[in-house]
């Protein structure tokens, strides 16, 4: 009798650690999505207010505590199409060569170990080697040009890693299907390994560049401007993006509480781009993955 | 006929020429990454003509533009940023576990299907929106809570710094969560254990390494990271009192004060060589998750 009571409460005692177990997990998982939606929500709602056609539409004005951020989307739009243009080719390239003609070794292993440290590298440094590199040695001044290259190269172990993703889910029998047939390395990449893994290629490069679109502190000191009222007509030219000006506007603006509604408007704008980066390479993995497949 | 030709020498000098140029892109990561520490060590090695590397490191006075006598100590600034990752990750870390643990076994396919998407999203958010974040909601609340005058403290750099290092602790923790064998569950569940012993004391034992390896990922975010901690932490220069005080960390620093220097000063060889420190230090936390992991792999396989 004796056993059997003590069974049961020693029972009823991992029950209770259970319970109170997966509860505190629960809270947990609550309390982070409650944060992230009580985030969501406060810029949602005070940024709401502050567009307008208008704000989308015009250059700052008065001192930027008026008028909109044109020339920062602008901006932004072309500082990543430079990125974009430097990084995805250069990631898909080094993606291609790891995963179809690197043999297992210690470079290779050294190649991956790079591209991993380099994910983890602060934006910051990144900053500081853009002025070095291409600010000042190879005299682009700070330009959409250094910001872009500054930035590509921060997104690149992002693309390569992506793209290493897409071309490891094509199956081996591809290859061994066009090699039997006396396709050379590269006519089997070409026409049995690329087509089947560039959706996933894209998809990966556009996640990159929407993180790239929001970065700050590597734009910051290479091209990054506090103010222009028009547009960069060279690539050597200064610009406005969406991140710095949220960031002046929230910190080095001389009138703060004036420029807090603009601030929220921006902040808005900028979170709107990346979850649209975000579904836009959703989208392109579905559409891309219809037509090659066909 | 065709194919044929395509073999012939042109064929073979066309194939390699490709083939070496795969190459070099697949040797850039390489040349990035030691050209990143060449090119800052090359720039932060003039600031110790005037400066001894003594001073540099252990001294906690920094006062570049004091015409008296200019003082280049970064002690302060590396005690900021060791507490404001420490505070973050004393947050992060227990809820980040929690919720890889929640979304290994706890959560129903359907719940996971939203979850996971939410938790990307917040890798998603720009660093400067939590800053601005930080400014106007999180700051506030702090300062209304202690009752102090602002809420630009040390407190709220880790408060955010904690919502930033989630994603990476809690996808890293989630996946070696999910790669202990089956078999480890099983027989855990057949000896009679409930499913919450079988995760405490099977699971998560055997997957610690790689539970260990999110934290030093989520730490070197956390160092690294800098719009965030620039607007959210007041940036005193003063040496970190305590969470509820103002602190400026090395990163911030660096933007701080980057925009401002005359290029070739000391100050400016200074600021890069912060910015060498904080290489060094995000490369030997980074690779110590790297060889966890790598470790972890090869034990599971």
């Amino acid at each position: 009798m004796t056993g059997s009571i003590k069974k049961s409460r020693k029972n009823l005692k991992s029950q209770l650690a259970q319970f109170t177990g997966f509860l505190f997990l629960r809270l947990a998982v609550y309390s982070v999505l409650f944060i992230l939606l009580y985030f969501f929500y406060d810029i949602g709602h005070q940024g709401y207010r502050a567009i307008s056609w208008e704000f989308i539409s015009q250059v700052p004005k008065r001192g930027m505590t008026e008028g909109g951020i044109f020339p920062a989307i602008v901006g932004t739009f072309l500082v990543t199409l430079i990125t974009a243009l430097f990084a995805v080719p250069l990631g898909m390239a080094a993606a291609i060569y790891l995963n179809e003609y690197a043999r297992a070794g210690r470079l290779t292993r050294l190649i991956r170990l790079s591209i991993r440290n380099l994910a983890g590298v602060p934006s910051i440094v990144y900053g500081l080697f853009g002025v070095i590199l291409f600010v000042n040695m190879l005299k682009f001044g700070t330009s959409v040009l250094s910001a872009g290259l500054t930035l590509g190269l921060l997104t690149l172990p992002w693309t390569i890693t992506a793209s290493e993703e897409a071309l490891k889910s094509v199956p081996d029998s591809y290859r061994e299907g066009a090699l039997a047939l006396g396709a050379t390395r590269w006519q089997m990449i070409r026409t049995n390994v690329l087509p089947y893994s560039i959706p996933g290629m894209l998809t990966g490069a556009v996640l990159g560049l929407a993180r790239a679109a929001g970065e700050t502190a590597p734009i910051m000191f290479t091209g990054a401007a506090f103010y222009l009222p028009f547009l960069p007509r060279s690539l050597k030219d200064q610009f406005m993006a969406l991140p710095y000006h949220l960031y002046i506007m929230a910190t080095q603006h001389h009138a703060i509480d004036k420029a807090r509604p603009l601030a929220y408007g921006t902040a808005l704008v900028l979170i709107v781009f990346v979850v649209l980066f975000n579904l836009g390479a959703i989208l392109l993995r579905a559409r891309l993955r219809k037509k090659w497949r066909h | 006929m065709g194919t044929v030709k395509k073999k012939g020498v042109l064929g073979d000098l066309k194939e390699s020429l490709i083939q070496k140029i795969f190459q070099t892109s697949g040797l850039l990561a390489i040349i990035v990454l030691l050209g990143i520490f060449a090119l800052l060590l090359y720039t932060a090695i003039p600031a110790f003509r005037e400066v001894s590397l003594k001073e540099f490191l252990t001294s906690t006075r920094w006062d570049p533009t004091s015409p008296e006598k200019p003082e280049f100590g970064l002690l302060s600034m590396l005690a900021s940023t060791i507490m404001v990752t420490i505070g973050a990750l004393l947050i992060a870390f227990p809820v980040g576990v929690a919720v890889a643990a929640y979304l290994s076994d706890v959560a129903s396919p359907r719940v996971r299907e939203i979850v996971k998407p939410v938790v990307e999203l917040l890798a998603a958010i720009p660093s400067v929106v939590v800053g601005f974040i930080g400014i106007t909601l999180v700051g506030p609340m702090i300062a209304k809570i202690f009752n102090l005058s602002h809420g630009l403290t040390a407190l709220n750099g880790s408060l955010l710094l904690a919502i930033m290092a989630l994603p990476t602790i809690i996808s890293i923790s989630e996946d070696s969560l999910n790669a202990v064998p089956i078999s480890f569950v099983e027989a855990s569940l057949a000896l009679g254990a409930n499913r919450w012993q079988t995760l405490v004391r099977v699971k998560v034992p055997a997957a610690l390494s790689g539970i260990i390896a999110s934290l030093m990922l989520g730490m070197g975010r956390a160092i690294g990271e800098t719009m965030t901690v620039l607007m959210a932490t007041g940036n005193a220069r003063a040496f970190p009192q305590g969470f509820l005080q103002s602190a400026r960390t090395l990163t911030a620093n660096i933007a701080i004060e980057l925009g401002e220097v005359p290029y070739y000063t000391t100050h400016y060889y200074a600021l890069f060589a912060i910015g060498l420190v904080l290489f060094i230090m995000t490369f030997f936390v980074n690779l110590t998750a790297d060889v966890i992991l790598e470790k972890q792999k090869r034990k599971l396989q």
